[in-house]
């Protein structure tokens, strides 16, 4: 079925208003250190106020400069990447496509920070490439500059295109060819097809893919510190740690939330609830067949951002581990690897039930609580434009506070600062965005009229919820799940500063390494890290063969 | 919840479903704070870290020490694991960046966990003491091991190891009789020749820091702009590759702690960069720390006192050498032969707690000298 408007409103979930009171105060508890930052402004002295002054007169125009070029080449080139390579494998057909369709999920297992220092390791004056072009070219050999913007640009863009992938594929897949034969059948070049038709159906995904890559860029601290490129997140970390002054760093990092909260705000006005409802139908045999040389082309290009995304820093990663792996491996690994899995496994479970929450929630009727409802799914969901480590101070600042009063009640201090609990609200904190994002995506495809036609043959809104929204909801469950996991297996500066005792994880690992300039002996967690991230990555890669092999019978 | 992700012939959607109810049940606990807590924290003892984080140390030389570090935990466990064989004392470290760990001891306030903070950088010492996060502790026998430059004057830290920050040459383009002291590489005879590190390293700040204090904050300004203008690239992110720049060509000399050459040179022994002591006719080589004190707080400030005394004898402190290539902060305790093969030099006797009180300068100073 083509593309629909729909109003809002109709479909409403009706559910017990106890739920709705449960999702306000989880989204709450997940933007209790958004709130902890933002009491921050409270504290405005002369200090403040003179450390602000500097900067402004000496690099903020520099800094929001760099960011916005960082922002824009990373947005355009994910965004290109995504896109184009989403449209290639689910509605053409040429030769490797099956093995592309997952394979160009793969860069999602490799943290940002780990592309970041193979990739310059590479490229830099005294490495490999740089090296064999003098010894080869002699002294004038030009290599070009991929130290500064552009080198950032490439590597975060190379891990961040495959959550617009991800959504893209998903939507492109949705619509079918259906929708694109109407279209060429309207007199639509293949071209004007998809640019007039599948782009604009497509948008919620590309824009909610391309969302997520961007906050994901604005938080960055890792890749950009291995380039040394000065972003919005160097001013915070200049005011903490060269200036010392927390409240300057939580003040700056809160901006950071307030122009994302604008920006998607933006978004969602001009969007002015257009809404598109498809068939989820997918047929493999019909997909366009390239030939000859497009086909090729289109192999070579999937090619490509897999070797870039993928294969090469596989290799270097493993040429350094077989350098380094027999003084690094040591018996604690197998317990490095468990912490890994565990907080990952349960913040990825709490993360999804509590976006479910919200997007529960934000489909209940209008009620007197509308604007609260709003507001605490907007700020929970803001989290993950906010760098870990300023995250990890709002939420000691909450637990300390939470202590002191536990403290009076139960006798026991600290129960709260530096447990797994703490480390886990982190996680849902900075990476509710990412379980949301696919789980609201998977409730805008859901045709209200399925659940009115429910509720008029007299099922009762928990019957509705489990027989008709849970069932329609899975692939954009599992999608939820595995992104935090994956997520939270690579999060480091959180995980650092507020991990249980003895609770060491391989991103911890790395960042110990790392952090001396000893990028090699960096490669063997590194490697363990992004072979355990596969396989969730494979999973999700499973689950949606499996989804398209069940709608083509 | 894991074993989800393993059994592939259970169908997805119970799966699912099963682990949305199980979401849901964890969700349902947050509302009561310390319900998810229990069966969580009543793993830590099983694991590697023997103590419950929940239960602070009873006050007494017999407890663990609990130590919240920034120095890496490769370089400081081998010590810690030679104390407690030699003690019986337990050592449990919480390892991190500094910044975040500094804040996270004053947020917890009297209910820290942390008896120690170790960390490199006099710069982090110094802000740690200035917020009354670390008490005074008097000991003879550090008073002693511990040269007066290199501890706090009211004995909240002290120094244990030591780096010196000075100037990295190519041994194939540069003749040492060429260099003096740090401000002389903002010579023009240096245009396009410099390599630096990012100023945003506590290193820089520190080493600014000491210039401020010396020369002045005009001439120490003027120094940094007559750096930047020299430089032959952009700046770096890591020593190790300042040092690797140097001997590939692209940069002839640098400013870089003496490790990190060692660490260079333990993977290419004939690796053509060299050392060069600076300011040896003037004030001396800017040395910096890696120290400790005794926090405020402390549960156990006897057992945290005896680790940090411990530390300053001899086998621990040429461990220092082995383990990272650092000076001992003992002198009387010699380093390991790399090390010593750099030769003798003067060190700059100043206080190292300068570079704490001026950081802040430093930090603003180096911005309007647009160094990055």
């Amino acid at each position: 079925m083509p593309a629909r408007p729909a109003p809002v409103g109709s479909g409403a979930l009706q559910l017990p208003g106890g739920w709705r009171v449960l999702g306000i105060a989880a989204a709450l508890l997940v933007a209790l250190p958004i709130l902890m930052l933002l009491s921050q402004w409270a504290t405005l002295g002369n200090g403040e106020q003179a450390i602000w002054q500097h900067l402004y007169d000496t690099k903020l125009d520099r800094l929001a400069g760099n960011t916005v070029v960082l922002l824009l080449g990373v947005g355009v080139m994910v965004t290109v990447l995504g896109t184009s390579l989403a449209w290639l494998v689910s509605v053409c057909d040429f030769p490797g496509r099956r093995i592309f369709d997952w394979a160009l999920m793969l860069p999602l297992a490799i943290p940002g920070y780990v592309m970041a220092f193979v990739f310059l390791g590479l490229i830099s004056y005294s490495g490999p490439l740089q090296t064999w072009g003098r010894n080869t070219f002699g002294m004038d050999f030009w290599f070009p500059d991929l130290q500064g913007a552009l080198g950032v640009i490439l590597v975060m863009g190379l891990v961040l295109y495959p959550y617009v992938y991800m959504l893209a594929r998903s939507a492109f897949n949705a619509q079918g060819r259906n929708l694109l034969d109407a279209a060429r059948m309207l007199g639509l070049s293949p071209f004007g097809a998809f640019w007039q038709v599948a782009l604009p159906v497509a948008r919620p995904a590309l824009i909610g893919g391309g969302a997520l890559a961007l906050m994901e860029t604005l938080a960055d601290f890792g890749a950009v510190a291995v380039f040394n490129y000065d972003t919005f997140t160097t001013a915070i970390y200049s005011a903490w740690y060269g200036l010392f002054n927390l409240a300057v760093a939580a003040q700056l990092s809160t901006l950071l939330l307030g122009f994302v909260g604008l920006t998607l705000a933006l978004e969602h006005y001009s969007r002015k609830h257009a809404r598109f409802t498809l068939d989820e139908r997918s047929r493999e045999s019909q997909r366009f067949r390239l030939r000859g040389a497009r086909a090729w082309g289109a192999t070579g290009y999937c090619l490509l951002v897999i070797l870039f995304g993928f294969g090469i820093p596989t290799v270097q990663l493993v040429l350094w581990t077989a350098q380094t792996w027999r003084g690094e491996m040591d018996s604690r690994y197998p317990e490095f690897l468990l912490h890994t899995v565990e907080l990952a496994a349960i913040a990825a479970l709490a993360a999804v039930a509590i976006a479910l929450l919200l997007a529960l929630i934000r489909r209940m009727p209008p009620g007197r609580w509308r604007w609260l409802e709003q507001l605490s799914v907007r700020l929970a969901t803001l989290g993950y434009a906010l760098p870990g480590s300023v995250l990890a101070v709002g939420i000691i600042l909450a637990f300390t506070t939470l202590d002191q009063g536990l403290h009076g009640i139960i006798g026991q201090r600290q129960v709260l600062v530096g447990s797994v609990f703490a480390l886990i609200l982190a996680y849902l904190t900075r990476f509710m965005a990412v379980a949301f994002a696919p789980l609201d995506a998977a409730f805008e495809r859901i045709k209200p009229s399925l659940c009115d036609a429910a509720r008029s043959l007299g099922a009762s809104p928990g019957r509705v919820l489990r027989r008709l929204y849970l069932p329609l909801l899975r692939p954009g469950f599992l999608t939820a799940l595995i992104i935090v996991f994956v997520d939270v297996m690579k999060e480091m500066p959180a995980t650092l500063i507020m991990r249980p005792f003895g609770w060491d994880t391989l991103a911890v690992r790395i960042y110990q390494m790392t952090s001396e300039g000893q990028w090699e002996r960096a490669a063997l967690p590194a490697l363990t890290l992004i072979l355990v991230g596969l396989i969730p990555v494979l999973l999700l890669v499973r689950q949606s063969a499996r989804r398209q092999g069940q709608t083509a019978d | 919840m894991t074993a989800s992700y393993s059994s592939p012939s259970r169908p997805p959607f119970a799966l699912l479903r099963a682990s949305a109810l199980l979401g849901l049940l964890l969700l349902g606990a947050c509302g009561g704070e310390s319900a998810t807590q229990t069966p969580q924290q009543s793993q830590v003892p099983q694991g590697a870290a023997p103590q419950d984080s929940a239960a602070p140390a009873p006050p007494t030389v017999t407890g663990p020490v609990v130590v919240y570090s920034s120095r890496q935990e490769y370089l400081i466990k081998p010590l810690f694991d030679r104390f407690t064989q030699e003690t019986g004392i337990e050592v449990q470290t919480q390892t991190g960046e500094e910044g975040p760990l500094i804040a996270r001891i004053q947020a917890e306030g009297e209910g820290t966990f942390a008896d120690v903070f170790y960390t490199v950088d006099v710069g982090n010492l110094w802000i740690a003491a200035d917020k009354g996060l670390l008490r005074p502790t008097q000991s003879d026998l550090l008073e002693r091991d511990i040269p007066e430059h290199l501890r706090d004057p009211q004995g909240r830290w002290f120094g244990l190891s030591v780096r010196a920050r000075t100037i990295a040459y190519s041994t194939e383009r540069v003749q040492p009789e060429e260099l003096s002291t740090y401000e002389a590489l903002a010579d023009p005879q240096w245009k396009g020749r410099l390599c630096l590190r990012t100023s945003r390293k506590v290193y820089n700040m520190s080493l600014v820091a000491t210039m401020i204090d010396r020369i002045g904050e005009a001439e120490a300004e003027r120094v940094v702009r007559g750096w930047v203008d020299n430089l032959a690239t952009r700046v770096f992110s890591s020593d190790n590759l300042l040092v690797q720049a140097i001997a590939a060509g692209q940069c002839d000399v640098g400013i870089v702690n003496s490790y990190y050459l060692g660490q260079e040179q333990q993977r290419d022994p004939n690796i053509p960069v060299a050392l060069f002591w600076a300011n040896q006719d003037s004030s001396g080589v800017h040395v910096n720390i890696s120290g400790a004190g005794i926090t405020t707080q402390a549960k156990n400030p006897e057992g945290a006192k005896r680790l940090i005394e411990w530390l300053s004898t001899e086998e621990p402190q040429r461990m220092f050498s082995e383990l990272n290539l650092e000076f001992p902060a003992n002198p009387a305790i010699e380093s390991v032969p790399l090390v010593q093969s750099w030769g003798d030099f003067k060190p700059d006797l100043i206080n190292v707690e300068v570079a704490g009180r001026l950081q802040a300068d430093a930090v603003r100073l180096m911005d309007r000298a647009d160094y990055r």
